[in-house]
């Protein structure tokens, strides 16, 4: 069972993803469906970066006289991916405000019945 | 400390699945892009905790409150039956912990993560561009091109927000200007 | 928000510190955490927070929006027009060493640049969102 201890992090941050997803797919409400979407998003980035951490290790700025360094790789492109989830999110949101303008509603069942009433 | 902070996390995630004041929501995300901001802390990769607290608990908390000033501050709740999505959610979460069976375990310095590119950008990173950072050395100069592409997707975020909504509002609510 | 003087009196002190600090994120990303994506964001935040205090018209005259509109596709030319100087000075694109009289230098010299570029492309994108936000609601 030691497969158990070493990889319960890794478990808790799939539950956690999991949360963000069914928050996604499971609410009508389309604000939450994106702040669902948002900590779906944080989940994976938690997954990846606990994966680069090593046992002892410091942060990877280098420094005469500091230990193991953690790996900075997964820093760099989960950089990357936090800024372009914040572009994402800014976009998606501007969407929900136009959809409230020519919908009157922002809930998923409203909208539905508005287009299928054409 | 990690499992603490996860706890934490977990109970975040579910207050925002059940809380149906959308004000609130927008409150417990930022908590939560907090709370993982301190998880990175604890991983090492301060880089990456700066800009999430900047962006999560900043930026973001204020878009999602900008949205809620004009879009309604209620969820209604569903009558709809519960059991197809908390399927899909079970068999991708199965799906996904069988794939970390095959991982190594939390924190293993020999992990072959750490064995290829990395140890190069440790030891030649300092000579090879006088940058003691290494995150930052990585993203500018060994991965520049990668950093080009995001910054134009920042770019084109921009332009489609300004697209969407517009960016000069004079009088009446029933002009239609979509260009700045 | 006239009637509150705290938050008022509060940002006003408050902000100059929150831009300072930005600067120094972007510049000193070199030797500790920080960099352009996070001096952005940081200078972005002030900006945003004097206009949700004094409202969108004080926050429209401290930056402009035509500025703004400039601004945004400036950082990305810069990142790229760095990489294109590269090419002309001999080497390949996005190849800093190019730039100076030895490797080493150009390589800090051209990380310096390009950080400047991504901190200003992020920190006017990320106000003009924030301005097409406010504004739709008027």
């Amino acid at each position: 069972m030691m497969e158990f201890v070493g990889h319960f992090n890794y478990w808790i941050v799939i539950f956690l993803m999991m949360l963000g997803f069914y928050t996604l797919i499971a609410r009508g409400n389309l604000v939450k469906k994106l702040v669902g979407l948002n900590i779906f998003q944080t989940s994976v980035f938690i997954l990846f970066i606990s994966m680069g951490k090593v046992e002892g290790g410091t942060a990877p700025i280098l420094e005469p006289g500091l230990g193991p360094y953690s790996n900075p790789l997964p820093s760099v492109l989960i950089l990357t991916a936090i800024v372009v989830g914040v572009a994402t999110t800014a976009v998606g949101l501007a969407l929900v405000v136009r959809i409230r303008e020519a919908y009157g509603s922002v809930e998923e069942e409203d909208i539905h019945k508005q287009d299928e009433s054409f | 400390m990690d499992i603490v902070l996860l706890a934490f996390l977990a109970a975040t995630a579910v207050a925002v699945l059940r809380v149906r004041s959308l004000f609130a929501v927008a409150m417990l995300s930022g908590i939560y892009s907090f709370l993982s901001a301190t998880f990175f802390l604890v991983m090492d990769a301060v880089d990456v905790s700066f800009t999430e607290a900047a962006v999560g608990a900043g930026v973001s908390t204020m878009l999602m409150l900008a949205t809620l000033a004009q879009v309604g501050h209620e969820e209604r709740p569903k009558p709809r039956g519960r059991l197809l999505p908390l399927l899909v959610v079970g068999i991708t979460g199965a799906a996904l912990i069988y794939g970390t069976l095959d991982m190594p375990a939390f924190g293993d310095p020999d992990a072959p993560i750490h064995h290829h590119v990395a140890p190069r950008y440790l030891e030649q990173s300092l000579e090879a561009t006088g940058v003691p950072n290494v995150v930052t050395s990585v993203l500018a100069s060994y991965r520049g091109y990668d950093t080009l592409g995001e910054t134009t997707v920042i770019f084109t975020a921009g332009v489609a927000v300004v697209m969407l909504l517009g960016l000069k509002r004079r009088r009446g609510k029933g002009e239609e200007d979509d260009h700045a | 928000m006239r009637e509150h003087l705290v938050p008022r009196v509060g940002t006003k002190i408050l902000v100059p510190f929150i831009l300072v600090f930005a600067l120094y994120v972007q510049f000193h990303g070199d030797f500790g955490p920080g960099g352009g994506f996070q001096a952005g964001v940081i200078f972005a935040a002030g900006i945003i927070l004097y206009t949700m205090v004094f409202g969108l018209g004080e926050g429209r005259r401290v930056v402009a929006p035509r500025a703004l509109l400039t601004l945004v596709p400036l950082g990305v030319l810069i990142y790229a027009g760095v990489g294109v100087v590269c090419m002309l000075f001999g080497g390949e694109f996005l190849d800093y060493s190019a730039l100076a009289h030895d490797p080493r230098h150009g390589q800090e010299l051209g990380i310096l640049l390009v950080e400047l570029g991504v901190g200003t492309t992020v920190a006017a994108v990320m106000i003009t969102i924030f301005f097409a936000f406010a504004g739709r609601g008027e």
